[in-house]
């Protein structure tokens, strides 16, 4: 039988290393053949932000491409294309987070929705796993 | 009877609620509940042998498993030569099967 993994994630990007690891569980379970629903709130639904770019380091003296900085919403795309068909990743921004920061602008793949959606997707899950903020 | 996966991200040295983690994984334990505490990013630094003020050694003591999640370690040069007894490096991999298994109840800290 089909298991779905719900995970809960609130940090902002750059912020935490929660987002790391939360990357690790999802990519870890779609690898396994487990679907997995993500809901992304409060600062989390900027991980998805298309505008994001990669920067150089002046302190190592390296550029961009030197650098080769990874940022969230690549991760996420990757995430995406990872679970396109079977398994399935199904990413959920919650609106109101997403218009209060006016981070609408995002990556192909991701949904906007709301707390509902979360109670929906974590009753129809094999598991649930909120990763709050610190 | 409900398996239960406690997650601890935080660093013993910083957060002084890490005892709320292990407090309840040994009171599940006395009740005979399978439980497993699950160390990742700043917690693995409690694994560290001789470490002051780490659940671990109560954790151990009481039948909980303890893992730390390897990339954690690797990240805080943390080798497998330094590691507290009862402690076993764990993959990501690992925890999602934990979590994953019928009936389990994972709680992130």
């Amino acid at each position: 039988m089909a298991q779905t993994l719900t995970v809960a994630i609130m940090d902002a990007p750059y912020e935490a290393a929660a987002s790391t690891t939360a990357f690790r569980i999802i990519a870890s379970a779609l690898r396994k053949g487990i679907d997995v629903n993500v809901f992304a709130y409060e600062g989390a639904v900027s991980l998805t932000m298309k505008g994001q770019a990669p920067h150089a380091n002046p302190v190592k003296g390296t550029t961009v491409e030197e650098e080769d900085h990874p940022t969230t919403k690549d991760i996420v795309s990757a995430l995406v294309a990872l679970g396109a068909e079977a398994p399935r990743l199904t990413w959920v921004n919650c609106g109101l987070c997403v218009d209060e920061r006016g981070a609408g602008d995002w990556i192909d793949g991701v949904k906007r929705g709301g707390p509902a959606d979360f109670l929906k997707m974590a009753e129809g899950s094999s598991a649930t796993l909120v990763i709050p903020t610190k | 009877m409900s398996d239960y996966v406690l997650i601890e991200s935080r660093d013993p040295f910083d957060s002084a609620d890490t005892g709320f983690v292990a407090d309840t994984a040994e009171a599940l334990r006395a009740r005979g509940r399978d439980v497993t505490v699950y160390l990742v990013q700043n917690a693995v630094l409690a694994t560290r042998a001789g470490a002051r003020g780490s659940q671990v050694p109560r954790l151990a003591k009481a039948g909980v498993t303890v893992l730390a999640d390897d990339f954690s370690l690797r990240e805080r040069g943390i080798e497998a030569g330094e590691i507290a007894g009862g402690v076993r490096p764990a993959s990501i991999d690992a925890l999602v099967d934990l979590v994953m298994r019928p009936g389990a109840k994972t709680l992130w800290h």
